[in-house]
C-alpha cells in the first residue's frame, strides 16, 4: 500500500519531467527521424541551455527572456556542429561530439566557473518548479509545459509543410533527389541542427528552473533519453498515428512514458546508479527489434516458399 | 544550348587506382536534340553525366549551358535548368514523402523556397492531369507515399518531377537499365512522348543499341573517355545495329567480341 501510494505521488514529478524532456526528444527528432543523423550536440546544448537560462535569472533577467537567449545559445551551438559537418567535411556524428566536448568547457564558463549553479523559486520568479508540481495552483508546472509543447508541435507542424520544410525533409530522406530537385542541402542540414539544438537548449532552461539548479552534468546522456522518447513514442503510437503532429505528439508521451517506467523501477528499489545503464539497455534493445523483425520475417519467408 | 569544351577527369589522380575517366572531350548540343549515348563499361558516359550535372566537377576544360559558364556552379543550382533521371529507381524520388509532395518539390526547383505552403489545391489539380498521362493509374494516389511504388512506377514519377517545370536540358542516365524488359519499354515510351511533347534537349545514356538507334535524332558512342562516334540526321535514322557494332570495332580499335556483345544485348 505504500508502495503504491508512493508511487501515485511521484506520478506528477515524472509527468512533468517527461514533459520537459519531451520537448528535447522532438529536437532530436527533427535530426534523427528528419534529417537522418545522431547529433550527439544534445548532451552539451543541454547542459548550455541550463547554464544561460540560470545565469540570467540569477543576473535579475526576466526568465521568459532567459529562455529565448538559452535557445539562442542551443541555435549557435547547433551552428557550430553543422559547420563542422558542412564546411569542414566532418561526419556528423564526429561533429557532434566535437561540440559536445568543448561545450563542457563552454558551460563551465557559463557558470563562472562553477559545476552548479542554483537558483531558487523562493528568490525569483521562476516560469516552472517542482515544488508545486503537486500543487492545484497556477503555480502548477503542468499546464505551461504542456501548452508550451502544444504550441512548439503547431509551429513544427506549420513550419514542415512548407516550402523549406518539406526541402528539409527531402534532404534528410534523399539527398541525392534533393540536390537535383535544387535544393541546398547543406544549408538545410544547418538550419536543422540550429533548430534541433535550439528545442533541446529550451528543454535544459526549463528543467533547471524545475530542478532549481543548472548542473555541469545535466546533458550527460541526454541524446539516449531524447532517442528513448522518440523509440518509445514509434513503438506505441506508429500504427495509429500517421500524421506529423501526432509523431511528434508521440515522442513527447514517448518522454512521459520513459520517465513513469523509471519511476516505477526506482520504487521497486532500483540504485539511482543504475540508470544510465538501464536506459542504454532499453534504447538499444528498442532500436534492435525493427531489425530482428525483418530477421525473423525473412526467415519465416524463406520456409514457406 | 550546351557546350562541353575539352573537359577531362581523372578518378584517384597520383594513385595506383588512378583512372582517367573523361579525356579532352568536347560535345556541342544544339536545342531539341534527342541525343542518345552508348559505350561499354567504364567509356565514361555516366561520368559525363555527372560532370554536367554538377554531381562530379571537371579537372580541366569548360561546361557552357546557353552562353553562361556553369563549369564551377554547385549542383544545386545547376538544377534550376536540369531534369535528371537516375539509374537507380531510388535515386531519383523521396520514398518517404507522399507522390504530392515530390511532384510539388519538383515543380518549385530552382525557385527560392520560402515560408509559404508546400504544395497548393492548384497544383494538385494540375499534378493528377499530369500523372494521368503517365497512364499508370497514379492520378488517385496522390497521397501514397513514393515507396510504395514499384520501380518502373517511381521511375515513371521521376521522370515527370524531371520535366514538371521545364528543363533546359534532361539528363537520364541509363533510366531502365533497372527494369525488366516490360516495364522498361514502358518507361522508354513514356519518356519518347514526353520528349516530343516539351520538345526538349535530352542526353540518355543506354546500353541498348536498339533503344539507342530508335530513339533521338543524333547518337554518340564513348570509348575511353572520348567522343569516338557522332552520327545524326539521316545517317542516324538508317542506322542498324550490326553496323553500330562495325562503328564501335573500327572507332576504338577494339575487336573482342565481349564489348560489341555487351552493348547490343
Amino acid at each position: 500500500m505504500t508502495f503504491l501510494s508512493s508511487l501515485l505521488n511521484s506520478v506528477p514529478g515524472a509527468v512533468s519531467q517527461g514533459i520537459i524532456w519531451g520537448i528535447m526528444g522532438i529536437g532530436v527528432y527533427i535530426t534523427f527521424r528528419i534529417m537522418d543523423i545522431a547529433d550527439l550536440t544534445v548532451d552539451g546544448s543541454f547542459a548550455t541551455g541550463g547554464a544561460v537560462c540560470v545565469m540570467l535569472i540569477r543576473a535579475g533577467v526576466s526568465p521568459w527572456i532567459a529562455i529565448v537567449c538559452a535557445m539562442a545559445a542551443g541555435a549557435l551551438a547547433g551552428l557550430m556542429t553543422a559547420l563542422l559537418h558542412t564546411k569542414c567535411n566532418i561526419p556528423a556524428i564526429l561533429s557532434g561530439i566535437l561540440t559536445q566536448l568543448s561545450l563542457y568547457s563552454i558551460n563551465l564558463r557559463i557558470m563562472g566557473g562553477r559545476a552548479n549553479q542554483p537558483v531558487s523559486v523562493d528568490k525569483f520568479n521562476l516560469l516552472v518548479s517542482q515544488r508545486y508540481v503537486r500543487e492545484l495552483s497556477l503555480k502548477n508546472p503542468l499546464p505551461l509545459i504542456i501548452l508550451m509543447t502544444a504550441a512548439l508541435i503547431m509551429f513544427l507542424y506549420w513550419f514542415f509543410g512548407t516550402e523549406r520544410g518539406c526541402a528539409m525533409r527531402a534532404t534528410g530522406d534523399n539527398p541525392t533527389m534533393a540536390k537535383a530537385q535544387g535544393i541546398n542541402v547543406k544549408n538545410n542540414m544547418i538550419i536543422a541542427l540550429m533548430c534541433s539544438n535550439a528545442l533541446v537548449a529550451l528543454s535544459g532552461a526549463l528543467l533547471a528552473q524545475y530542478q532549481g539548479a543548472s548542473d555541469i552534468n545535466m546533458g550527460r546522456g541526454a541524446i539516449v533519453i531524447g532517442l528513448a522518447a522518440v523509440i518509445i513514442g514509434e513503438v506505441f503510437f506508429s500504427k495509429v498515428f500517421k500524421n506529423f503532429a501526432l509523431k511528434l505528439l508521440a515522442v513527447s508521451i514517448g518522454a512521459v512514458v520513459y520517465y513513469l517506467v523509471l519511476q516505477i523501477t526506482l520504487q521497486l528499489g532500483l540504485n539511482t546508479n543504475d540508470l544510465k545503464l538501464i536506459s542504454a539497455m532499453i534504447v538499444a534493445v528498442f532500436l534492435a527489434v525493427p531489425y530482428w523483425k525483418k530477421l525473423a520475417t525473412r526467415k519465416k519467408g524463406v520456409k514457406n516458399a | 544550348m550546351l557546350e562541353l569544351k575539352n573537359i577531362c577527369k581523372t578518378f584517384n589522380p597520383g594513385t595506383v587506382n588512378e583512372k582517367v575517366a573523361i579525356k579532352n572531350l568536347s560535345l556541342t548540343l544544339s536545342d531539341g536534340d534527342f541525343v542518345t549515348v552508348i559505350g561499354s563499361n567504364g567509356a565514361g558516359k555516366s561520368t559525363m553525366l555527372n560532370l554536367i550535372s554538377g554531381a562530379l566537377t571537371v579537372d580541366s576544360g569548360s561546361i557552357i549551358a546557353n552562353g553562361k559558364d556553369i563549369t564551377h556552379l554547385p549542383d544545386y543550382k545547376r538544377a534550376s535548368i536540369l531534369g535528371r533521371v537516375f539509374q537507380d529507381p531510388m535515386m531519383g524520388t523521396s520514398a518517404n514523402m507522399l507522390i504530392e509532395e515530390n511532384l510539388a518539390l519538383a515543380n518549385r526547383r530552382g525557385q527560392r523556397r520560402g515560408l509559404r505552403w508546400g504544395i497548393t489545391e492548384v497544383e494538385r489539380e494540375f499534378f493528377k492531369k499530369s500523372l494521368k498521362k503517365l497512364n499508370l493509374g497514379l492520378e488517385n494516389r496522390l497521397d501514397t507515399k513514393v515507396g510504395l511504388l514499384s520501380g518502373g512506377q517511381r521511375q515513371a514519377v521521376t521522370l515527370l518531377m524531371a520535366v514538371l517545370r521545364k528543363p533546359e536540358l534532361l539528363l537520364l542516365d541509363e533510366h531502365t537499365a533497372a527494369l525488366d524488359p516490360k516495364t522498361a519499354a514502358k518507361v522508354l515510351a513514356i519518356t519518347e512522348e514526353i520528349v516530343q511533347e516539351n520538345n526538349l534537349t535530352t542526353l540518355m545514356v543506354t546500353h541498348n543499341m536498339k533503344d539507342a538507334i530508335e530513339h533521338g535524332n543524333r547518337l554518340i558512342m564513348m570509348d575511353g573517355g572520348r567522343i569516338v562516334v557522332d552520327i545524326s540526321g539521316e545517317e542516324k535514322k538508317n542506322l542498324t545495329v550490326p553496323y553500330l557494332i562495325e562503328l564501335f570495332n573500327g572507332a576504338s580499335g577494339n575487336t573482342e567480341a565481349n564489348d560489341a556483345m555487351l552493348l547490343s544485348k
